[in-house]
């Protein structure tokens, strides 16, 4: 008890930067400019237009959380079942990249992809016909599905690394084929880290707009550069706070849905 | 009431980057100081020095990015700046809301430089708050060796036979211009069927369009990327220096004229070193310097005369009074912003 004054800067830092912006959104989020209650920006966030765009912006980041699941996972199993020493060579390799900065990864697929870029200049000495993904949602989910791989493999990675290696060999001792102990032990226990990869793939997949702004060429404009269009060239802060807490729902809505399943999975690395 | 908010707000922003700049070190107050806040890479390094060094007043040079970024920073008013250089239309926002100082152009005897017609220009029409810095347009630059039809119309940006071929910018203001331009309307309209027709055309554009693009338009049209762009005529300099098969054009239903000018921000505390400042960038040899480094056109025709005589009669950079007869300047779009944001909405979330 007598240790709690200890925690009081992180009491301040919290209501600094955390509760008091926080705060502020959602006043503006409710709030005509002249300052008075009313819901006209929230309304405005319903429209068909706006909601295509937060559509657009999920189905994107979902396709890319998917398929870094069906990527991710076969990998983080690979990863597991090497031996001890190629192992860490391995976890470096994934994660080396996240080293580097987030703008100049995507930068350089804008030039391999590129109509006279890298790729297209070994499919053409090859005989091959030449690919041009650069400025579609293939060059985006590309660019997301690359930038967010390593958060989905590694807590994968790591629940896979913890699992009692026993529970398969009895359930081999049983009967079980391999197949039949991944689906029923292997993969059941996995879920909790499978879950906070989803999360961290698919929150900043869906909140980004460098991603889609250089490798989809601008054409479709995705939430976050809804938002900083309206605090930036357009003034109107309200609305732009509108549409963020209508994000912050979204994401919170997701979250508890997630937690939900992880607590009935003996909790993961986050809740 | 929400004033204050505001002002809560941006104060908390300033002091999370305050905390990051503290360590550049403290006040000196000894020296004559000029705190000066520019578009980057947007002046020739050596100007500067030779200024401190002719009056002993010690620049403190910071850059922006955007027209936006630079009015958020100076409304807050934790930035006191004594010398800002914004385009026109933000001048215009500026003068509006009682951002800029008058400058005393007796102070200012160098103004007479400037070219009769960049004096009293639209965004500042009695000429109290705002000197030009450097002035374009906007045209289209292409690849003779893609396009075979003459550049002469904005509808060529309509044309099929370059589909995926053509690169807009991805600016609101100067997409949505340039399409009214060609419509015969004013680029500073605030008709809605006006707006809506120009909405129709750049919606029916879009598959024809291989991207939206600010500054990777230079890189893309270097490297032959595509045939044609939507660009500002400094960048087209830059572009056709690096590409000998680039060239620039400005249709004949006219463009956007543009300024960046020279202003005094609200209760700047070094107004006088300011003007000094101020005076010193009219010099025609200074303008001079400035102009080749950066690449853009000098609004003083002394200046202009001593530059080489490729650039003088490079029409990209100083095009003929016939086509700048057609142009027109931004003026601030005010409430209407809104309803040219909305255009540009529906235009990207169109498929």
């Amino acid at each position: 008890m007598g240790k709690k004054w200890l925690t009081y800067p992180y009491h301040i830092w919290m209501a600094l930067f955390t509760v008091i912006p926080l705060a502020l959104i959602v006043f503006f989020a409710f709030t005509s400019p002249t300052g008075e209650f009313t819901l006209t920006a929230m309304q405005r966030v319903v429209d068909p237009i706006y909601l295509g765009v937060f559509w657009h912006s999920i189905y994107l980041a979902g396709l890319s959380t998917i398929l870094c699941f069906l990527i991710g996972y076969p990998m983080a199993m690979i990863l597991v079942g090497t031996k001890l020493k190629y192992r860490s060579m391995l976890v470096l390799m994934i994660v080396i990249p996240m080293w580097m900065n987030f703008l100049l990864r995507t930068y350089a697929w804008m030039t391999l992809l590129e109509r006279k870029g890298l790729i297209n200049i070994i499919l053409t000495s090859l005989h091959l016909p030449v690919v041009n993904i650069l400025y579609t949602d293939y060059a985006v989910v590309l660019g997301m599905v690359y930038n967010f791989l390593p958060f989905m493999i590694l807590p994968i990675y790591s629940v896979l690394m913890k699992m009692d290696k026993n529970l398969i060999e009895a359930a081999e001792d049983l009967g079980a084929s391999r197949w039949q102990a991944f689906i029923k032990i292997t993969f059941p226990l996995s879920l909790p880290g499978v879950y906070a990869g989803i999360l961290m793939v698919f929150m900043p997949a869906v909140t980004t707009f460098v991603i889609s702004r250089l490798l989809g060429g601008g054409q479709y404009t995705l939430i976050g550069n809804l938002i900083e269009e309206q605090f930036l060239a357009v003034g109107d802060w309200n609305f732009g706070s509108a549409l963020s807490v209508f994000m912050l729902v979204l994401i919170l809505l997701s979250l508890g849905f997630m937690s939900r399943y992880e607590k009935e999975n003996e909790g993961g690395m986050f809740f | 009431m929400n004033k204050i908010v505001k002002f809560l707000m941006i104060s908390a922003l300033c002091l999370v980057i305050g905390v990051m700049l503290v360590g550049c070190g403290g006040e000196k107050t000894v020296q004559r100081e000029l705190k000066v806040y520019n578009w980057g890479d947007y002046i020739d390094p050596v100007v500067l020095e030779d200024f401190e060094k002719e009056t002993g007043i010690h620049v403190v040079y910071d850059t922006f990015a955007t027209n936006e970024d630079m009015y958020v920073k100076v409304k807050s008013g934790g930035s006191d700046y004594d010398v800002v250089i914004p385009s026109d239309y933000m001048i215009k926002r500026m003068i509006n809301e009682g951002l800029l100082e008058k400058i005393d152009f007796s102070k200012v005897p160098n103004y007479k430089n400037v070219d009769a017609k960049f004096k009293n220009l639209p965004f500042d029409s009695q000429n109290e708050y705002s000197v030009p810095y450097m002035w374009g347009t906007v045209g289209i630059v292409y690849n003779k060796k893609m396009v075979t039809d003459p550049v002469d119309s904005w509808s060529i940006l309509w044309n099929e036979k370059y589909k995926k071929q053509i690169l807009m910018l991805d600016s609101p203001r100067d997409s949505i211009g340039i399409t009214l331009k060609m419509l015969g309307y004013s680029l500073n309209t605030s008709d809605p069927e006006q707006l809506k027709q120009a909405k129709e055309k750049l919606i029916e554009q879009k598959p024809l369009v291989l991207a939206y693009v600010v500054d990777e338009v230079k890189d893309k049209m270097i490297a032959g990327e595509a045939a044609m762009a939507v660009v500002w005529s400094g960048d087209a300099m830059f572009i056709k220096d690096k590409n000998p098969d680039i060239e620039y054009a400005i249709p004949q239903e006219g463009t956007n004229l543009w300024f960046d000018s020279i202003v005094i921000p609200k209760g700047a505390k070094h107004k006088a070193e300011a003007e000094e400042f101020i005076n010193y960038l009219a010099r025609p040899e200074v303008s001079q310097k400035n102009a080749e480094y950066i690449g853009y056109a000098t609004p003083l025709p002394k200046a202009q005369a001593q530059l080489a005589e490729s650039i003088q009669t490079d029409l990209a950079a100083y095009p003929s009074d016939e086509i700048l007869k057609n142009t027109e300047v931004f003026d601030d779009l005010a409430k209407n912003i809104a309803a040219y944001d909305r255009v540009w909405t529906e235009i990207k979330a169109a498929r």
